[in-house]
C-alpha cells in the first residue's frame, strides 16, 4: 500500500498537530512514513503544506509528484486548491469550509467552493461547526483527520490510538474531545459517500 | 533499538549525542534551528551534562566549539548557510589550526531561499577550506553521519561538514539509533603550539593540511557512504548526491539497473569511482541540490571531455531546489501533472501577527518619518523584515544580520539624512552592536529602533542574548543617556511615540529608540505554561 498526502492551511492553523497523529499511528502499523514540513518565515500566517507518504515499503523521496497525491486534506478552503498541481486523478479533496481571512484579497467564499466543487472526488465539511457541536471548538483540525480517515490505509483503530497518545500529556477531557471529534469527522464522509 | 520518528534536524541531533559529543553550539536559523533545540529538550543530553545553549552569533559559536575541540572534547556547531558567513573566518583558519577533539560543522543550506535571502552553497565553503563534507541522503543517513562524523574529524585532523539542505532538514522519517559512546576525556593538543596561527607554525601547519589531502581522498573512496552500482547500459553514468538520490530513486525505483549510478555522500569527491564511472559511460548526469560544484568538477574549465549534464547546461534549472519532477525531466522521463491551481486562488505571504508589537512600531515610524519623505529606512533580519509589506512598506534595505545600523551610517555620510536603522533585540546583540559603536565614533545622525520583543521572534521564540540589559549596552557603548528612549509599542501611544520619534529623526546625532513589548507568540506560550504549573499545584 501507498498513501501520498497533501495536508494544506495557514502557518500557525495546526496542520502539524494532524501530520503527528498520522504518523503515531503510521510507526504503530509498522509503515515506513516520510514527512516534509514548511518551517521558518511561512509559519508566520503564510501559506504553509506538509507532504506526508505512508507505505508499507521503503519510501524514496521526502516530497510528493505532481499528478500523484492520493489526498489532499485541507483545514482551509482555498489552501486545498492550491496544491491541486499534486492531486491524482483518482484522489481525493478533503476540505473545511471555514475560510482563514487573513489577506486584504480573500475571495468570495461561493467562488471557492464552486472551485472545490469541480473536483470529482471531494469532501467539503464544516469542521469548525462540527468541532463546536462535539464540545471543543479547537478539535477542528482532528474533525478533518478524521474525515480524510476513510482516504488513509490505517486502520481506524490506530488512528483513535495515535490521537490519544497525541493528547495523552493533556488530561483525559481533552483525549475523549478529540476522539469524539475523530469519529465525528469520520461520519460526516461515511455518510457522504453512502 | 526503537525506531524514532525523527527530523533530518533531530537525527542529526541524536547521533551526536550517541557519538558522544561533549557541547553543542549554535545561532538560531531556518532550517538548522531544530538542532539545538532537541538536544536541549534531550533528557539524554541532560543527563550527560551535554553543553547545549545558544550563542550570540555564528563566529561566537563556532569559536567556542573550536574551544571545546582544543580541549580534546568532541563539539558540534550549527548554523544555517548564511550564518557560515558570518563564521567564515573561524571556520577557515579551524583547518589550519585542526582539531583535538572530533568538530563537526553542521550547516543547513536553503536552496528555492524558502526563509532566506540567498541559496548560497555551502559545499563551496568546506572545499575553501579543504575539509571533508557529509551530506546525507535520509534522515538515518543524517544520524549515521554525525555519528561517525567526528570520528573522521579526529582521523583527519580537521572539523567535518555535514551539509544538509531545508527538506531533509524539516522531514520526518524512522531512524534506528546506535550505542552510545562515552565523551572524551580533557586532553590539551600533544602540540602545544597547535593552535597558535602565527605565520611560522601556520605555513607549517597549512602543509600538514596540504599533505592530508590524499588520506581524505582515500577514505571518500573507502566510504561507506559513498556507492557505485554498475548498470546494465553504458549510456548514461548518474552522480547523484546527498538528498537528490531519493528523487533519482523515486523516478527509476526498479529500474536503477538501467544507468551506472554514483550515490555521493562523501566528500572529496572519491577519484577512484568518479573516473571509473565517467571512463564507463557514454555521458554523465550529475544531479546535486545547490549550485553545481560537482558538475564544474567533473566537467572542468575547458569541457573537452564527454557530455557532463546538469544545471550548467540546462539539463536541470539552475536556481532552486530539486524535487521529482526536476530530476525526472532531467532523465527524460514523463512527467504526470495534476490539474492548474484555479485563478481564484490568491497568494498568502507571511505577514506580522495580529497583536505584534512590530505591527504598532511601523504605524508609529511611518507617521513620524512622513515629513521627509520615503526611501531611508534601513531594516534587518527577523520578523520585522515582513514590515516590507503591505499594508507598511516601510522598509528600504534587508541585507544580512546587523547590515541596518551600518548601512543608516553610510547612507547618512552620503547625505541622506535623517537615516533610521530598524533592527530587533536578537539581531542587535548577534551584529549590530559592533556598528552601533562606529555611529557613536563620529556621531552620526542616524536614529537607531531597536524593536525588542525579548526574544528570536522568526525561528520560533529562542532566548535572546541581552534580555533586559539592551539600555545598558547601548549606554555602555557611548550612546548619549538622553538620546535613549524605551516606548511601549501600542496603539494607546501612538501620539507620544510618533512624538519621540519625530524628535529624534530631527537630532543631528546617534538616538536609539527601543520599542519594548514580549512576542505574543511566546507571551501566549508563556502565558500557557504558566496555567499549566498553576493547574498542577
Amino acid at each position: 500500500m501507498k498513501t501520498d498526502i497533501i495536508l494544506a492551511g495557514v502557518g500557525g492553523q495546526g496542520i502539524l498537530t494532524i501530520a503527528a497523529g498520522i504518523g503515531l499511528a503510521a510507526v504503530k502499523s509498522n509503515l515506513y512514513i516520510k514527512q516534509a514540513e514548511v518551517h521558518g518565515m511561512s509559519q508566520r500566517g503564510g501559506d504553509v503544506q506538509s507532504n506526508l507518504r505512508l507505505s508499507d515499503k521503503p519510501i524514496s523521496s521526502d516530497l510528493i509528484s505532481h499528478g500523484k497525491a492520493d489526498l489532499i486534506l485541507s483545514v482551509e478552503p482555498m489552501e486545498g486548491l492550491r496544491y491541486l498541481p499534486y492531486l491524482s486523478p483518482k484522489g481525493w479533496l478533503v476540505t473545511n469550509t471555514t475560510p482563514f481571512d487573513n489577506i486584504p484579497n480573500y475571495p468570495e467564499v461561493e467562488g471557492i467552493m464552486k472551485e472545490v466543487k469541480k473536483i470529482k472526488n471531494h469532501i467539503a465539511l464544516d469542521a469548525d461547526a462540527i468541532a463546536k457541536e462535539v464540545g471543543s471548538s479547537r478539535s477542528s483540525n482532528i474533525v478533518m483527520l478524521g474525515a480524510a480517515s476513510p482516504f488513509i490505509d490505517i486502520e481506524f483503530s490506530d488512528l483513535e490510538d495515535g490521537v490519544r497518545k497525541l493528547f495523552g500529556s493533556k488530561g483525559a477531557e481533552v483525549v475523549e474531545v478529540n476522539i469524539k471529534a475523530l469519529r465525528a469527522g469520520r461520519e460526516f464522509s461515511q455518510e457522504y459517500m453512502k | 533499538m526503537d525506531k524514532l520518528l525523527l527530523l533530518g534536524d533531530e537525527a542529526i541531533a541524536q547521533g551526536a549525542i550517541d557519538a558522544g559529543m561533549s557541547g553543542v553550539y549554535a545561532y538560531p536559523g531556518t532550517p538548522s534551528t531544530e538542532i539545538m533545540e532537541y538536544v536541549q529538550a534531550s533528557k539524554q543530553a541532560v543527563e550527560l551534562n551535554i553543553h547545549r545553549k545558544w550563542s550570540a552569533n555564528e563566529k561566537t559559536a563556532m569559536e567556542s566549539s573550536l574551544g571545546m575541540s582544543y580541549a580534546g572534547k568532541r563539539a558540534m556547531v550549527c548554523f544555517k548557510h548564511v550564518g557560515l558567513n558570518v563564521a567564515a573566518d573561524p571556520f577557515l583558519n579551524a583547518s589550519i589550526t585542526g582539531v583535538n577533539g572530533g568538530l563537526v560543522v553542521v550547516v543547513g543550506d536553503d536552496p528555492s531561499m524558502h526563509s532566506s535571502q540567498n541559496e548560497q552553497d555551502s559545499r563551496f565553503y568546506a572545499k575553501f577550506a579543504m575539509i571533508p563534507i557529509l551530506e546525507p541522503s535520509n534522515q538515518q543517513e543524517a544520524y549515521d553521519m554525525a555519528y561517525s562524523a567526528f570520528a573522521l574529524s579526529e582521523r583527519v585532523n580537521v572539523p567535518v561538514m555535514i551539509r544538509i539542505t531545508t527538506r531533509l532538514a524539516h522531514s520526518r522519517s524512522g531512524v534506528v539509533r546506535k550505542a552510545v559512546t562515552a565523551q572524551n576525556e580533557i586532553k590539551l593538543p600533544t602540540n602545544p603550539r597547535q593552535f597558535v596561527l602565527l605565520p611560522a607554525i601556520a605555513r607549517v601547519n597549512y602543509k600538514k593540511l596540504l599533505s592530508t589531502l590524499p588520506l581524505m581522498d582515500t577514505l571518500a573512496e573507502e566510504s561507506e557512504f559513498n556507492v557505485l552500482t554498475k548498470g546494465k547500459s553504458n549510456r548514461l553514468g548518474i552522480i547523484a548526491a546527498g538528498i537528490a538520490y531519493n528523487y533519482l530513486m523515486e523516478n527509476i525505483g526498479d529500474k536503477s539497473d538501467q544507468y551506472h549510478i554514483l550515490k555521493l555522500t562523501q566528500y572529496p569527491l572519491p577519484p577512484k569511482q568518479v573516473r571509473e564511472l565517467y571512463e564507463q559511460c557514454d555521458e554523465i548526469l550529475v544531479l546535486e541540490d545547490g549550485y553545481p560544484l560537482i558538475e564544474e568538477m567533473v566537467k572542468g574549465f575547458l569541457n573537452t571531455g564527454k557530455p557532463v549534464h546538469g544545471r550548467l547546461d540546462g539539463t536541470v534549472p539552475r536556481d532552486g531546489e530539486l524535487n521529482p519532477a526536476i530530476v525526472a525531466r532531467a532523465l527524460g522521463m514523463e512527467v504526470t501533472e495534476g490539474m492548474p491551481i484555479p485563478e481564484i486562488v490568491k497568494n498568502r505571504p507571511p505577514s506580522l501577527c495580529v497583536g505584534c508589537g512590530h505591527r504598532d512600531v511601523y504605524t508609529d515610524l511611518n507617521e513620524a518619518i512622513k515629513e521627509y519623505g520615503t526611501g531611508r529606512v534601513f531594516a534587518d533580519i527577523g520578523c520585522y523584515t515582513l514590515g516590507a509589506l503591505p499594508p507598511f512598506n516601510a522598509i528600504n534595505s534587508t541585507v544580512d544580520m546587523g547590515a541596518s545600523i551600518t548601512m543608516a551610517i553610510g547612507a547618512a555620510d552620503a547625505g541622506l539624512v535623517p537615516a533610521v536603522a530598524v533592527i530587533g533585540d536578537s539581531t542587535f546583540t548577534h551584529s549590530g552592536m559592533t556598528g552601533l559603536l562606529d555611529a557613536v565614533n563620529v556621531n552620526a545622525p542616524i536614529t537607531v529602533i531597536i524593536s525588542d520583543n525579548s526574544t528570536t521572534g522568526m525561528t520560533g521564540g529562542q532566548d535572546s542574548a541581552a534580555l533586559g540589559r539592551i539600555v545598558n549596552i547601548c549606554k555602555g557603548i557611548g550612546v548619549d543617556p538622553d538620546h535613549i528612549h524605551v516606548l511601549t509599542p501600542l496603539k494607546k501611544y501612538h501620539e507620544e511615540n510618533v512624538a519621540v520619534m519625530k524628535k529624534e529623526l530631527a537630532y543631528q546625532g546617534v538616538s536609539v529608540i527601543i520599542p519594548q513589548r514580549e512576542c505574543i507568540q511566546t507571551f501566549a506560550r508563556r502565558k500557557k505554561n504558566e496555567r499549566k504549573a498553576a493547574d498542577k499545584k
